[in-house]
């Protein structure tokens, strides 16, 4: 194949290096500057290298995020991807897993579709994990999940697929949906090149209606959150500085357990 | 209320995430009325007498999966047999990869939304809530399904005590996989396993991990030598599994595995919300970690502020001469 057109579903997350707090209807805030989730760095990077050895085609972008936040899209545009879909609106607030795979299937199908639709096994901050086999579902495709090794060659991907104890070889027909795990690729970073250039890469900005996407938000989910508690707190412990006998305590602790 | 339960194999026995899901089933089925079914993607034969004792009536089970992946074939097979008029009012799912992938696809199969990563079910009445920590477990959250069933929900490992019942091995009926046209795309060619020796991560009643603390790979080798020495089971945070140190197998937390062992030997591990959330039901947990104001001793019961390069070599070596 000589041409070979990625989409990389990418998720624009509060920074989760802020304490996460949810708002008064508690859902997670995410009304301040938001970024790219660095799970979805390892799909923007994967599907530039399968670019790259096609030896031609693209990479897009969609992202549904409120207030029609786009940092986290030029993140990646700045990596090399080359433009990018967006899907704001407010009567996505509170969406569940189902309808945001309903809504990025649409921005796909809106988007002329792609040899190879890639997702992170799961998000930083709602981390279902479900998104990327929905979507599949969705477009009526086939899917491997837990990708790390990616390979293609005529038409065919190969990829190895972790379980829970090693890991699979698989082979599926394309056009496909994978999910990416973390540490797959080393992800680049962008230049400053790549960074001036982001700026002037398109994004085409949508709404649900424009998709034809009806029962979203909160009123579509299924579900309603019916109470928010703290957990049980552990009783604090003994805290000792290792003054060279340090391990001596950790085997008293462990005879006392009758462990030892 | 009808309930089933997603139910998995490994090594010719039911998985332990299996027999947690089915034993709660059986107690709620109990109290509200109703029968628990097991749904099993593969040949059952094998595992129907533990599905039975441990509170199924029936099992459905697909046939081999002839290499396909279970996601889009056993989701198909399960929508099959609900369109045939038999639909649950719950269906329960190990959080696992094909727990996750199942229910991803039948969500959309059923157009009904999933509730992921929890740790308890209540009925009440006609009300299904279930129960999900986040922030680390310092939060719980209960949420209520609403709308029509089936209702779709996964649970993390270890949420419930596994439970014989002592019933009757479960009747098995096909329910075959039907035609999946490009979904069923995918095909596993050939299984890698990892050869691992001493007790399972998951099962040990020790667990002793690693972390990015340990500042170089080769330093793994003193985790390994002190869960050998106690008997117990290796492990490690993401970090270092990402980083290519240990296999993911390793992992223990949020997206690796949920460990409770009696005791937990935290080295050089920060204690991230996502690593915790793997391993704060342990009993005893034991830090080491160089920085006291490193957020694992927030839970540790034994908390040594030191270099592991230093604490370590000579609690093994104190172990060792224990013989
Ligand atoms: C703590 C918490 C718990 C939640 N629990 C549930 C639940 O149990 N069930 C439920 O239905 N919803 C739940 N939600 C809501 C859910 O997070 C949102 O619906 C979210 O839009 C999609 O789910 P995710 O982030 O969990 O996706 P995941 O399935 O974890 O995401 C995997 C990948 O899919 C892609 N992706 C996901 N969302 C987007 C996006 N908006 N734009 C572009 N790509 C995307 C990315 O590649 C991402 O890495 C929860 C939210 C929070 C904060
Ligand atoms: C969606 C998502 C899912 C995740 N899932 C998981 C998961 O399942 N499991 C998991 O573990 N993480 C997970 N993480 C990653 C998690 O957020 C942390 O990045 C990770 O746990 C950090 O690993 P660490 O503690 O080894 O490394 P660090 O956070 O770098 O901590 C290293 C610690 O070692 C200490 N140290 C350094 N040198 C020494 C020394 N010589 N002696 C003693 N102590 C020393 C330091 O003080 C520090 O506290 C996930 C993250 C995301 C976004």
């Amino acid at each position: 194949m000589a041409n070979m057109n990625v989409i990389v579903c990418v998720k624009q997350i509060p920074d989760p290096a802020t304490p996460g707090a949810l708002g008064s209807d508690n859902t997670l805030k995410r009304d301040g500057k938001l970024i790219l989730d660095e799970s979805d760095s390892y799909g923007v990077e994967m599907a530039l290298q399968l670019v790259d050895a096609a030896g031609g085609g693209e990479v897009s972008l969609v992202s549904m995020a409120p207030n029609g936040e786009v940092s986290g899209m030029r993140t990646a545009l700045a990596m090399g991807a080359a433009k990018g879909t967006l899907v704001s609106d407010p009567a996505l607030q509170g969406s569940d897993a189902l309808t945001t795979a309903k809504v990025l299937g649409a921005a796909i199908q809106k988007m002329g579709g792609a040899d190879l639709i890639i997702a992170a096994t799961e998000s930083s901050d709602g981390y279902t994990g479900t998104v990327p086999e929905q979507l599949a579902e969705v477009l009526g495709l086939p899917s491997v999940t837990f990708a790390k090794k990616v390979t293609i060659a005529g038409g065919t991907l190969e990829a190895h697929r972790q379980t829970e104890d090693g890991y699979d070889e698989v082979t599926c027909a394309l056009p496909a949906v994978i999910s990416v795990t973390a540490g797959v690729v080393e992800p680049r970073y962008p230049s400053f090149k790549g960074i001036m250039a982001a700026k002037g890469k398109p994004i085409d900005t949508v709404t649900a209606a424009d998709l034809g996407v009806i029962s979203v938000g909160w009123a579509g989910a299924g579900q309603s959150i019916v109470s928010v508690t703290q957990a049980e707190a552990r009783a604090a412990g003994e805290i000792i500085e290792d003054d060279g006998e340090g391990f001596a305590k950790i085997v008293a602790y462990l005879e006392n357990l009758k462990v030892i | 209320m009808n309930i089933w339960v997603f139910s998995q194999e490994a090594s010719g026995a039911p998985t332990t995430a299996t027999l947690e899901l089915l034993t709660k089933a059986r107690t709620l089925a109990a109290s509200v009325g109703g029968n628990v079914t097991a749904f099993v993607g593969g040949d059952a034969s094998a595992i129907a007498g533990s599905l039975g004792e441990h509170g199924a009536a029936k099992v459905y089970a697909t046939g081999d999966l002839g290499g396909k992946l279970p996601g889009a074939a056993v989701s198909a097979a399960m929508k099959a047999v609900i369109d045939g008029g038999d639909t649950p009012d719950l269906i329960m799912f190990p959080q696992t990869t094909e727990g996750r992938d199942i229910m991803s696809r039948l969500s959309v199969k059923l157009d009904r939304t999933v509730l992921t990563n929890n740790v308890d079910i209540t009925v009440d009445g006609g009300a299904v809530s279930v129960t999900t920590p986040i922030f680390g477990g310092n939060v719980l959250v209960s949420t209520a399904f609403s709308g029509a069933g089936p209702f779709l929900a996964a649970f993390r490992p270890k949420s419930f005590v596994a439970e014989s019942a002592g019933g009757a091995a479960a009747a098995i009926t096909a329910a075959p996989v039907p035609e999946l046209g490009a979904t069923g795309a995918a095909q596993v060619t050939a299984v890698h396993v990892e050869a691992t020796s001493g007790p399972k991560l998951d099962e040990a009643a020790i667990v002793v991990s690693g972390g990015r603390g340990l500042g170089e790979a080769a330093k793994y080798e003193m985790v390994e030598a002190l869960a050998k020495l106690l008997n117990g089971a290796p492990g490690a945070s993401r970090a270092i599994v990402d980083a290519g140190w240990v296999p993911y197998s390793y992992q223990v937390g949020q997206t690796g595995k949920v460990v409770k062992p009696g005791v937990y030997i935290a080295c050089g591990i920060s204690g991230a919300t996502q690593h915790m959330v793997g391993m704060k039901g342990s009993k005893n947990i034991i830090a080491i970690n160089k920085d006291k104001e490193a957020p694992i001793f927030g839970i540790a019961d034994l908390g040594i502020v030191g270099d592991v390069h230093k604490v370590l070599p000579k609690l093994i070596e104190a172990l060792q001469s224990r013989g």
